[in-house]
């Protein structure tokens, strides 16, 4: 009897199902209800705007990969494809397509690739673009389109209500007032308000955390502490004030809080590997978001929170540590 | 409604493979004696025994061929009668070549001093002393894998108090059943093991660990075990690597041994099921270590199987009486798919330490492509002893034996669930064993 030869490899001789590319298409799948829901709301355009920012990705990334770095393509694990579409959930819908190249080049070519390409890069690509066209082009990437009245590409543009409110509070006007012109909670929660194309519907976006929650691609830790935190501290200053500060509802519900706690902050390579180290992480962010928000001149901070935190991540890593086993005898022995 | 109490289970990292448990109703079988067989004179850690015998001797099945060579060695019997052949290196089961002797097999005459009747002897008349050198004698070693020699590990050192014996039931690796038929089999023999240890080590409180995947043997021990005080078993949640010495005293008595230290610094001293029915058998029978329970398994083996073989019989002769070797076989490995040992021929002997061979389809043998590091901490999540090991992996790879160390890479118990989770298929325990040899072997100027 002959096997022919036999592989020899030291153990473990068999591995977990969930791969780099299982995950990557987990992400994309989790992301799909708040694509659907930005179509529902705000038409083909959001579909236009998230095929352009993809295919920009993968093709940036394939080229850079090919014929800056001689590597082979590393397209096929999937994460241009979520680069891409990260950036569009971060941008209006109504962006026109060189802006998004613009933004795609950087997020891929400055954010990944200049680092390494997947896994070495320090801050989130997706923002990286996306701060890098809010500074470069302020007015088009502040024209968000009416939810609901655009099924055409060029449409009416609004403000977003954490817009309207830092533009009332500046005017002197108070909170009660503002909220009147604003949308609903349940509005907002259903993602019937302005803002960019991904991150209006908390509703889609809590179903893509469940889902990998469930797949287990990522833990609760990053998006509970930092949406606590935002809730947390945003209900401190309201209970101080409530006419000066808005409910911890509603800045939870309005903004990039929902999208940056589930899918931006939770990226692998740009966030802590441990849990302790995720919490603290994720109660950063909220922190300096809501500090951003309330006392800044931008009227949303989640993305500059979450870069900032990025920056924060290798010394999180080097002190946030799980406990080891045997280590509480060890110091029992000691003392 | 059935009321569901959380079972027990260690609390640090811990993965969960698919168990695969073909051949748990598989009832043991004893496989038919070889023509040849071929006992490595060191199946154990630790020194090599010292061969008392030469080409050419007659010898009868139990009769010893090696002696231990100090304290920390094992004797050597001959699993069968018949003529010694050739004394030479061969390749075993640690994929490396060491002395062996074969013996050509005549008949089956054992040592007229062993019992080879199948009575259950339950009363125990040697003093705590000759327990411990009949178990040195009879060459038993741990057989859960490690093969680490059993009369050391019940001498306890002065000053060391041990209040507890735990009983490895676990079988956390997927696919092995060897452990379980035997507690389905032999329960009765396995409690007078435990008493034997008891006795041996002074204890009067001793548990039994079993992974509730195993149900019935639980229920089985739940049910000898009424009447008797001292003893319990303890079903466990299913996870691994429960049956980890360290992970197991986690499990059940929530004590942790310290970095670099013994069970007994915590006083605890831990026997794997088979070995405790060995020793049994060592004190009980008189018999030495010469055969054992071995499952043979596979997703295209024939007959997945649970058969007793005796020590030195070579795979191929399992393989056989399992239905053959499948086409569609890529590696064959000697113990379970979490920490086994992927052999090469299909000639190599089955050891003391043998628990399983696991055929390994093509398609499954072969690693993945190798992905980028993502940052997922999933190794981290996974680690039973709470190390980092993507980051002792990038020590190891830059030869920073210092920074590993200060990292606690000896720690390691080398489970694998680090390179069994990640997703991007990083070898991240190749790295780490070569780390821990690094700081064993620092490199020369």
């Amino acid at each position: 009897m002959s096997t022919g030869l036999l592989t020899v490899s030291p153990s473990p001789h068999v591995h977990t199902e969930l791969t780099v590319p299982q995950i990557m298409r987990g992400v994309i799948f989790a992301m799909i209800p708040a694509l659907a829901f930005s179509i529902y709301n705000f038409g083909l355009g959001s579909l236009y705007v998230t095929s352009l920012a993809v295919i920009f990705c993968v093709a940036i990334e394939y080229a850079i990969a090919k014929y800056l770095l001689n590597k082979p393509a590393s397209i096929y694990n999937g994460s241009a494809i979520i680069t891409g579409m990260l950036l569009a959930f971060n941008v209006p819908s109504n962006l026109p397509w060189y802006i998004i190249l613009i933004g795609s080049a950087v997020a891929i070519g400055i954010g990944k690739m200049s680092f390494g390409g997947l896994g070495n890069n320090p801050f989130n690509p997706a923002l990286v673009g996306r701060v890098f066209l809010l500074l470069s082009f302020p007015v088009a990437m502040t024209s968000w389109p009416i939810v609901g009245a655009t099924w055409s590409l060029d449409a009416v543009t609004s403000a977003t209500p954490l817009g309207i409110l830092k533009e009332g509070m500046r005017a002197g006007e108070n909170v009660d007032a503002l909220m009147s012109k604003m949308p609903s909670y349940t509005d907002f929660f259903f993602g019937l308000q302005g803002g960019s194309l991904g991150e209006m519907s908390a509703f889609a976006l809590l179903l893509g955390l469940i889902y990998m929650l469930y797949r287990r691609i990522i833990t609760w830790h990053i998006p509970v502490s930092m949406i606590f935190t935002v809730a947390i501290m945003t209900g401190i200053f309201w209970l101080i004030n409530p006419a000066r500060y808005a409910s911890p509802l509603f800045h939870v519900l309005t903004g990039g809080v929902m999208l940056g706690a589930v899918f931006m902050a939770t990226d692998y390579v740009t966030s802590p590997f441990t849990h302790r180290g995720m919490i603290i992480f994720g109660v950063g962010i909220g922190v300096l978001t809501v500090l951003i928000r309330l006392f800044g001149s931008y009227p949303e901070g989640v993305s500059f929170a979450i870069l900032i935190m990025n920056a924060f991540v290798p010394m999180i890593n080097k002190f946030a540590k799980e406990p080891r086993y045997g280590v509480v005898k060890e110091k029992a022995k000691r003392q | 409604m059935k009321l569901h109490h959380k079972l027990k289970t260690f609390n640090i990292g811990g993965v969960h493979p698919d168990d695969q448990k073909l051949s748990a109703g598989i009832a043991i079988s004893p496989l038919p004696l070889p023509k040849v067989v071929t006992i490595p004179i060191i199946q154990h850690i630790g020194a090599p025994a010292k061969i008392i015998v030469q080409r050419g001797d007659m010898v009868k099945t139990g009769q010893i061929v090696a002696i231990h060579e100090g304290f920390v060695s094992s004797n050597i019997h001959t699993s069968v009668s018949g003529r010694i052949g050739v004394i030479e290196e061969v390749m075993d089961s640690s994929g490396f070549k060491h002395i062996a002797i074969s013996i050509r097999i005549k008949g089956d005459e054992w040592e007229e001093s062993i019992d080879q009747t199948d009575t259950l002897v339950e009363e125990i008349n040697l003093e705590p002393k000759e327990i411990v050198s009949r178990i040195m004698e009879a060459g038993v070693v741990g057989m859960g894998g490690a093969a680490f020699p059993s009369h050391v590990k019940l001498s306890v050192p002065e000053g060391k108090h041990v209040d507890y014996l735990l009983i490895n039931g676990v079988e956390c690796e997927p696919y092995l059943t060897a452990d379980h038929r035997l507690m389905l089999e032999k329960p009765k023999e396995i409690i007078v093991g435990i008493k034997i240890l008891m006795k041996a080590l002074g204890v009067t409180k001793a548990i039994i660990g079993i992974e509730d995947n195993k149900h019935n043997a639980v229920e089985l021990f739940k049910e000898l075990l009424k009447n008797e005080t001292g003893i319990t078993v303890e079903a466990l949640e299913v996870q691994y690597p429960q049956g980890g010495e360290k992970q197991l005293i986690q499990a059940l008595l929530n004590r942790e041994v310290p970095s670099g230290g013994l069970p007994s610094d915590v006083g605890v001293i831990v026997h794997n099921v088979g070995t405790t029915f060995a020793i049994y058998e060592a004190v009980q029978k008189n018999k030495p270590l010469i055969e054992r329970v071995v499952t043979v398994t596979g997703k295209s083996v024939k007959q997945p199987s649970n058969f007793l073989v005796r020590i030195g019989t070579p795979v191929i002769d399992l393989l056989i009486a399992a239905g053959g070797v499948p086409e569609d076989t890529g590696k064959i490995v000697g113990g379970g798919p979490m920490m086994g040992k992927a052999i090469a021929d299909l000639d190599v002997p089955i050891a003391k330490g043998t628990s399983g061979i696991l055929l390994i389809p093509k398609e499954e043998s072969t690693r993945a492509e190798i992905y980028n590091c993502v940052h997922c901490g999933k190794c981290i999540e996974a680690c039973p002893m709470g190390l980092e090991p993507y980051h002792l992996l990038i020590l190891s790879k830059k030869g920073n034996s210092q920074r590993a160390k200060e990292e606690h890479i000896l720690d390691c118990i080398e489970c694998g669930s680090c390179s069994f989770v990640c997703p991007s298929n990083r070898p991240i325990l190749d790295y780490i064993r070569l780390g821990k040899t690094q700081i064993r072997k620092p490199k020369k100027a």
